[in-house]
C-alpha cells in the first residue's frame, strides 16, 4: 500500500473540506449616499473570519466605497451619509460613541499605491505602536521585526532598517505598508487594489502573503484582476452600479454563477 | 465589451466537436450495419477511418489546452471547454470500439449468426448507435433534457447485452453457430455495451456543460 498522507497535502493546498467559519464582519441594510448620489443600495453580506473575501466589479460599482465603510474611511468624505450597520464581532461600528481610532487599529488598510512615510523602514513600522503609546525600545524592536516577518519582507530589509523606506522597490514598499498595518495588531486587513501598481512577481508575493495572513486575520480585498480574485479569495462578491449582485464561495461564483449579470461580467461579455 | 477572438475560438471548438461526433456516429452506425451485411470492404474502411478520428481528438485537445492557457475561461465557458476535454476521450473510445467490431466482422465464418442471436445483436447495436447519435445531438443543440434521456437509455443496451449472452450460451449448447463465431459474438456484444457506457458518459458531460451539474451534483 502506497504511503501518502493525502489529507495533509489537501490541507497544504487549501483543498481541505471547508470548516464553516464564524462571521467576522456583517454588513446590514447598508445604504450610502454621496450628497444626492445613492452609491450603495441596501447591501447585506456576512464576511467569514480567517477567510479572504474579494470584491469585484467594474469601475464605479461601489466596491471600494463599501470597503471604506468597513473602517469608516468614508467619514472623511464630505457629503457622505450612511444608513444601516457594519457589525464587526457583534459591534456596530457606526453606533454612537464608537472610538474611530480604535476601530482603525482593529481594521487596517493597504492602498493601491504604496504610501510609505518619508522616514526610515524602522520608523514606518514603529509609527503606529508609538502612536498607541509603546515607548519601550526592546518592545518596539520586537514589534518591528514581527511585523516585517509576517509581511514576508524582513530578510530583504533587516540590514537597512535605518535607511529611508522610499529607497525600497514598489513591491517592497507595498509589503512594508502591509507590515505597518500589521504592527498595530489588527484583526481585519482591507486591501484596496493593493497589487494593481505592482509587477507580476511582487503581485505573486502579496497574493501568497494574503493567503498566509488569513490564518491570523480576516482579509477583504478589492481587485480589478479577476484571476487574482479566483486565485486568492475564498468568498467573492460581484457589484454593479451600487448593487451587490452576487456573493458566494469563489469557486461557485466562477464556475456556475447564479446571475446572468455575473456570468456576463466574469466571462468578459459585459456591456 | 466583446471577446471576438475568444468567441470565434469557441465557435471553432463547437465545429470540431460536431465533426468528430459525426465521424464517431458514422463509425458506430457503419459497424452495426456491417455486422448484418458482412460487407468486408466497408468493414476495412471503418477500421481505417479510426486514425482520422484519433487525429480529430488530438486537434480538439490542443485547442482546449490553448483556450485554457490563453483565455482563462470561467463559468459557462469553462464548463464548455472542460466538458469537451472529457467528452473527446469517450468519443475516441466509441470510435475504437466501432473499429473493433468491424475487425471482428472480417474474421467471422459463414454468412450470418443464428436468426435469434442476429436479431438481438442488431437490436443492441441500434440502441447503442441511437444513444451515440442522441448524445452528440444533445451537445450540439445544448439540449439538457435530451442528454438526460440518453443517460436513461443505457439500461436498454444493458438489457439486450444480457439477452445476447443468453443466446450465446444456448448457441454453444445447441451448436447452432461455429464456436469461433459465438466467441466473437460475445466480444461484439461487449464492445456495443461499452459504446452505450461511453455514450452515457458523453451525455453526462453535456448536462454538466449546460447546468454545472455532473450526475446531479454541482461540480467545481
Amino acid at each position: 500500500m502506497i504511503d501518502v498522507d493525502l489529507s495533509a497535502l489537501q490541507e497544504e493546498a487549501g483543498e481541505a473540506s471547508a470548516v464553516p467559519s464564524k462571521t467576522k464582519i456583517a454588513v446590514k441594510n447598508l445604504d450610502l449616499y454621496y450628497g444626492e448620489f445613492h452609491a450603495l443600495h441596501n447591501i447585506n453580506m456576512d464576511m467569514p473570519e480567517n477567510k479572504i473575501t474579494a470584491y469585484i466589479g467594474p469601475s464605479g460599482c461601489g466596491k471600494s466605497t463599501l470597503l471604506r465603510t468597513l473602517n469608516r474611511m468614508n467619514d472623511l468624505v464630505e457629503g457622505c451619509r450612511i444608513e444601516g450597520e457594519v457589525v464587526i464581532d457583534g459591534e456596530n461600528v457606526y453606533a454612537r460613541g464608537t472610538d474611530v481610532n480604535r476601530l482603525r487599529k482593529r481594521v487596517g488598510m493597504v492602498f493601491q499605491k504604496p504610501n510609505p512615510f518619508p522616514m526610515t523602514v524602522y520608523d514606518n513600522i514603529a509609527f503606529g505602536p508609538r502612536t498607541h503609546g509603546v515607548k519601550d525600545k526592546a518592545k518596539l524592536d520586537e514589534i518591528v521585526e514581527t511585523a516585517l516577518r509576517k509581511a514576508a519582507i524582513f530578510d530583504e530589509v533587516k540590514d537597512t532598517l535605518k535607511k529611508s523606506a522610499l529607497a525600497l522597490s514598489g513591491g517592497q514598499q507595498q509589503r512594508l505598508c502591509i507590515a505597518r498595518a500589521l504592527a498595530v495588531e489588527p484583526e481585519v486587513l482591507l486591501m484596496d487594489e493593493a497589487t494593481s501598481a505592482l509587477d507580476p512577481i511582487s503581485t505573486g508575493r502579496i497574493e501568497e502573503l494574503a493567503t498566509e495572513l488569513k490564518k491570523d486575520y480576516t482579509v477583504v480585498m478589492v481587485t480589478h484582476n479577476m484571476q487574482q480574485a479566483a486565485r486568492v479569495s475564498d468568498m467573492c462578491a460581484f457589484f454593479l452600479l451600487g448593487d451587490l449582485v452576487e456573493f458566494d464561495e469563489t469557486q461557485v461564483l466562477f464556475s456556475h454563477p447564479k446571475e446572468k449579470r455575473t456570468e456576463d461580467y466574469i466571462t468578459g461579455r459585459f456591456g | 465589451m466583446m471577446r471576438t477572438v475568444f468567441d470565434s475560438q469557441l465557435a471553432l471548438l463547437d465545429a470540431q466537436m460536431l465533426v468528430m461526433a459525426s465521424s464517431m456516429e458514422e463509425a458506430v452506425v457503419g459497424a452495426v450495419e456491417v455486422l448484418e451485411s458482412r460487407d468486408k470492404e466497408r468493414a476495412r474502411a471503418i477500421m481505417e477511418g479510426d486514425d482520422e478520428i484519433d487525429h480529430q481528438e488530438r486537434e480538439i485537445e490542443a485547442l482546449c489546452l490553448k483556450l485554457l492557457l490563453t483565455q482563462q475561461p470561467v463559468a459557462g465557458d469553462l464548463r464548455r471547454v472542460s466538458a469537451a476535454l472529457k467528452m473527446v476521450g469517450d468519443m475516441e473510445r466509441i470510435a475504437d470500439q466501432a473499429a473493433d467490431v468491424a475487425e471482428i466482422v472480417l474474421t467471422l465464418e459463414g454468412d450470418d449468426f443464428d436468426p435469434k442471436l442476429h436479431k438481438h445483436l442488431a437490436k443492441m447495436g441500434r440502441y447503442a448507435a441511437n444513444m451515440v447519435h442522441d448524445a452528440a445531438e444533445a451537445f450540439v443543440k445544448r439540449d439538457g433534457e435530451r442528454a438526460a434521456q440518453v443517460v436513461g437509455e443505457d439500461a436498454n443496451v444493458n438489457e439486450m447485452f444480457d439477452r445476447v449472452k443468453r443466446d450465446i450460451i444456448k448457441g454453444i449448447q445447441a451448436e447452432s453457430d461455429p464456436a469461433a463465431n459465438l466467441v466473437e459474438a460475445l466480444m461484439v456484444a461487449k464492445y456495443l455495451e461499452r459504446v452505450g457506457d461511453h455514450a452515457q458518459n458523453i451525455a453526462e458531460w453535456v448536462e454538466y456543460s449546460i447546468t454545472g451539474r455532473y450526475k446531479g451534483e454541482l461540480l467545481g
